[in-house]
């Protein structure tokens, strides 16, 4: 077998060394009556065999290559440059373990110190994490991490989170002592405030909000900001990463927590992962953040050396004390993002969220221009809108896709109220003529 | 591996020294990534959004060209200790050699350009490989059914306590909030119990290095949701009781827990399912080879028995002949534990691998790992103390106690020394059952010829601790930084450009070569 580098003599020369006739011998504290079972599984595959068989297997899936894709919804299709795969594709990278020996890791501590401090600058935030699964489970943290600085009981979540985060984050709490509250939108998806004002007792830890949220609007968080701090809760807020080139940083809206998924920072879709949640916090909830934190110091001879720190807060250290059961997390995908926001630079960032936010504005106007088709998400948006149609997301969705086409998400699957609407998704990997091909092919199966 | 002598203190064997950020190399009007121009330059987008929602501060990223950024990045990668590049005699990581293929397949288009949300009938290759891999799993494991869902074995864990809890409750034993743990767990094992709200008790082990029933027999109750256990445990042992221990928990209802990070050993000799274990989980990017990636992405699916099947996340795929659903309809489900359906291009190289190794392939993995640290057990276990100095599985675990009292170098010293020789360091001060533990686990990766210049390092830092100790409690000495001064960095934290760029207390421009 090509990966083992032993041959039969050198097994047969370490046995002897060991002491043993036979290899079975190594393997006498395992009760017979349980060893060797019958196990079932497909016949080996030589290499060359492998590349065809899942080559094959990768075929049998349409994907935004195959065809024009303006599905969002949490997954985004973004512009990937060719250095994030070079870099993240170095074996010094991606086969190194975690950095518990700062001597013979100063690559991968460097590499998440840029980007914590990458997204330090993104989010407005003091201190970010060096990753997190997913942005469903970093809120889910973050959450926990409202509920231990306050000591409080509750946390509430607004319906336009995306409702995967809002799975996930009530998995993790259901159980528990902890409660959720969820509270609604208005029928143009902005949040309602009325309603979050009753659900503010003063047992509530923290309050969760998206913007842009699941239905692409961009909220105007000032009251609500001031409601929730007002309580003396915690305001955690979930955005696309993206969006804070153009619109308000998490700071700048004075939340306490910004977390959410990083996948459009140099991250494939992949169905779903590896992904990268990110969380950034203020200086007050720098003991408080779960996951890896990596920082500077100086070594034995003045010189600048990183290193993981404030491990006290950590499993590997403090068992069942740690604020947080995290071990290995997304160290990879955290390089990606550090490369791609790099490589984006300061007038870049600022570009990639215009081209955003003016493809999705040209595209809300053609469609919604369109007759039977009426657009729903009306106030400032970034790269997705709601639009309606007069007949089933599922019918247009499967015309547009013998069109080519992967159509918007259809509503119902997570909110069962929302029918015929469409949450379409444009980023600036679409040209003009993408977007006029879209408009063009909705136009006749809206017909 | 060459000779390394103090002389040569002042060679950086790996990497440069230069330790610049990026805010230091950064430039004003430079750009690495060619976007593509506006479509529509003459749209005023500022004018259309009210001028509250728009960002006031500047985001100050630094300015890089292309070339420049690819050689910083390079060059960090340079600073690192790999599989790729070193031996990584890492205990309870099983860091082995990732294959190249499985890096291929994860790229290509037709796995890594798919939206999670896409309509099943879009997706069927994707959806075979999980309904493919959950019964491999099961196959290797001995256990009725998988999830994928979990990021993580400490993900993996804390989904494992949700369906313990589940499960009692389903049955009306809503008092069960204990969770039993030996005091050799991993870390991740009492974190995962009590992040979820159970009370963690620690079970002690006995003089064979194994769970001491005696004393797990009284902990044992009606107040025990579940035991956790990692077998081999993490001395490198088989848990020859296991199959009392299995009696003993299941007779006053408790479940057993698998912590698969010692799965390696174990691959076609034995399966967690016929020791008697309800739920488990593994580590893919241990056990399956999946790459490590610096503290991941990982993997960590979780089977269970079928009497805690209804509980597991949703949704599980269903194959109708040859189609595969995506089944949501779940009423006893847990719910999800993460976005959509998990690290799915780290669950489809760990499915390449057991592809391209097949049954006979996988049994020789762990053979062969077992051989190598029973090897290095023998080679070494003369000359370091091995308080538990048996028949190892993957791992074993020496002790520096004797060292530390004589010489006062410890096993991280030691461990430190062995990066000056080229050689990761092993686990060290871990399992806490071991004082000045060094857990040493080979892999079946390496060869012969590797693992003896790896106990030749082991028995010349021997040496040196005896002649010139300084030499040991000073190493590394060829590392582009010495030893880095952890009290300073947690007493004030500097954790981000931003933080580096207002600090006082150094005068870092100094220490720039």
């Amino acid at each position: 077998m090509s990966y083992f580098p032993l041959t039969k003599e050198d097994q047969a020369e370490m046995l002897e060394t060991i002491g043993v006739e036979h290899f079975g011998q190594l393997l006498q504290a395992i009760p017979t009556e349980i060893r060797n079972p019958k196990i079932d599984l497909p016949p080996a595959l030589s290499e060359l065999e492998a590349q065809r068989w899942f080559q094959s297997l990768a075929d049998l899936n349409a994907t935004s290559k195959t065809h024009l894709s303006f599905l969002g919804a949490g997954c985004y299709e973004h512009f990937i440059p060719s250095i994030v795969r070079h870099v993240t594709g170095r074996g010094e990278f991606y086969t190194s373990y975690t950095p518990y020996q700062p001597e013979a890791s100063q690559g991968t501590l460097q590499a998440l110190f840029e980007y914590q401090g990458l997204m330090c600058e993104l989010t407005g935030m003091d201190v970010a994490n060096g990753s997190h699964y997913d942005g469903a489970s970093a809120l889910a943290e973050s959450v926990l991490m409202g509920l231990h600085h306050t000591g409080r009981t509750k946390a509430v979540l607004c319906e336009s989170v995306h409702p995967e985060f809002r799975e996930v984050v009530k998995t993790y709490l259901t159980g528990t002592r902890f409660e959720i509250e969820t509270t609604g939108f208005h029928p143009d998806f902005r949040t309602n405030l009325e309603e979050l004002k009753k659900k503010l007792t003063a047992d509530v830890a923290c309050v969760a909000i998206q913007s842009p949220n699941f239905f692409g609007l961009v909220e105007d968080l000032t009251e609500l900001e001031t409601l929730v701090h007002q309580n003396g809760s915690l305001l955690i807020l979930v955005s696309h990463p993206l969006s804070f080139g153009f619109y308000k940083s998490a700071m700048e809206w004075g939340a306490d927590v910004a977390c959410g998924e990083a996948q459009p920072l140099g991250i494939s879709p992949s169905f779903g992962g590896p992904w990268l949640g990110y969380i950034a916090v203020t200086r007050a909830l720098v003991r408080r953040i779960p996951g890896r934190l990596a920082g500077v110091t100086t070594d034995e001879s003045g010189r600048r050396a990183f290193c993981l720190t404030l491990q006290a807060r950590e499993q590997h250290i403090r068992r069942e004390k740690a604020s947080s059961n995290i071990c290995t997390n997304q160290a990879l995908c955290a390089l990606a993002a550090a490369v791609y926001l790099a490589s984006i630079g300061k007038k870049g960032i600022r570009r990639v969220a215009e081209l955003n936010l003016e493809r999705a504005l040209y595209l809300r106007k053609a469609v919604g221009a369109l007759k039977r088709v009426e657009a729903v998400t009306t106030g400032s948006v970034f790269n997705e809108f709601v639009v309606r149609f007069e007949k089933p997301v599922s019918a247009v969705n499967a015309a547009l896709f013998e069109k080519g086409i992967i159509g918007g998400l259809d509503l119902v699957r997570y909110y069962p109220k929302l029918r015929n609407q469409m949450l379409v998704c444009a980023t600036e990997t679409k040209s003009k003529d993408d977007l006029d091909r879209f408009v063009s092919a909705l136009k006749e199966v809206t017909a | 591996m060459a000779e390394v002598f103090v002389e040569q203190s002042k060679l950086t064997t790996l990497g440069t020294q230069d330790s610049r950020l990026l805010f230091e190399r950064s430039k004003r009007g430079k750009e690495a990534a060619m976007l593509p121009e506006r479509a529509f330059p003459k749209e005023d987008l500022a004018a259309n959004i009210p001028a509250k929602l728009l960002r006031k501060s500047e985001v100050d990223f630094p300015e890089l060209s292309e070339p420049e950024l690819v050689r910083y990045f390079v060059n960090l990668s340079k600073k690192n200790f790999s599989v790729d590049t070193h031996f990584y005699p890492l205990g309870s990581c099983t860091m082995k050699y990732n294959p190249k293929i499985h890096e291929d397949v994860a790229a290509l288009s037709g796995f890594a350009c798919v939206s999670p949300l896409q309509p099943e009938e879009e997706v069927q290759g994707v959806l075979r490989i999980f309904d493919d891999l959950a019964e491999a799993l099961k196959q290797l494991t001995g256990m009725d059914a998988f999830t994928l869902q979990p990021a993580a074995g400490a993900h993996g864990e804390l989904l494992g306590m949700m369906l313990a809890r589940a499960y009692h409750a389903s049955r009306g034993e809503k008092r069960r909030n204990v969770v039993l743990v030996p005091d050799s767990s991993h870390g991740t094992n009492p974190a995962s119990a009590a992040q979820y709200g159970y009370e963690v008790v620690q079970v002690p082990s006995d003089e064979r290095g194994r769970v001491c029933l005696a004393a797990l027999e009284k902990l044992v109750s009606d107040r025990v949701a579940c035991l956790m256990l990692t077998n081999p445990n993490t001395l490198g042992l088989f848990e020859t009781d296991i199959l009392k221990i299995r009696d003993l928990a299941h007779a006053k209802g408790a479940l057993l827990y698998y912590d698969g990070a010692n799965l390696n050993a174990l691959l076609g000799t034995v399966r967690p399912g016929d020791m008697g274990f309800d739920i488990v989980h593994l580590n893919v990017h241990k056990t399956f080879t999946t790459p490590h990636g610096g503290g991941g992405p990982g993997a960590g699916p979780v089977g269970v028995v079928k009497a805690l099947e209804p509980f597991l996340p949703k949704p599980v795929v269903r194959r109708n002949g040859t189609r595969y659903h995506l089944d949501y309809d779940r009423p006893n489900s847990i719910g999800k534990i993460r976005s959509f359906f998990g690290n799915t291009g780290i669950l489809i190289r760990a499915y390449v691998y057991i592809r391209m190794l097949g049954l006979e392939g996988l049994r020789q993995a762990s053979h062969d790992a077992v051989l190598a640290a029973n090897y290095l057990r023998k080679k070494l276990s003369s000359a370091y103390l091995n308080p538990h100095n048996e028949y190892c599985m993957h791992e074993f675990v020496l002790s520096a106690r004797d060292l530390a009292a004589e010489h006062h170098v410890h096993a991280h010293d030691i461990g430190k020394r062995l990066l000056d020789y080229g050689f990761h360091a092993p686990t060290v001060h871990f399992p806490l059952v071991v004082k000045e533990a060094l857990m040493i686990e080979p892999t079946e990766t390496e060869s012969k010829e590797t693992l003896d210049a790896f106990a030749d390092a082991m028995l010349k830092i021997l040496k040196e601790i005896e002649e010139t100790p300084d030499l040991v409690r000073k190493a590394p000495h060829t590392m582009p930084i010495r030893r880095p001064n952890e009290v300073e960095a947690a007493r004030k934290p500097i954790l981000s450009s931003r933080d580096l760029k207002r600090d006082q207390s150094h005068n870092w421009s100094a220490h720039q070569p």
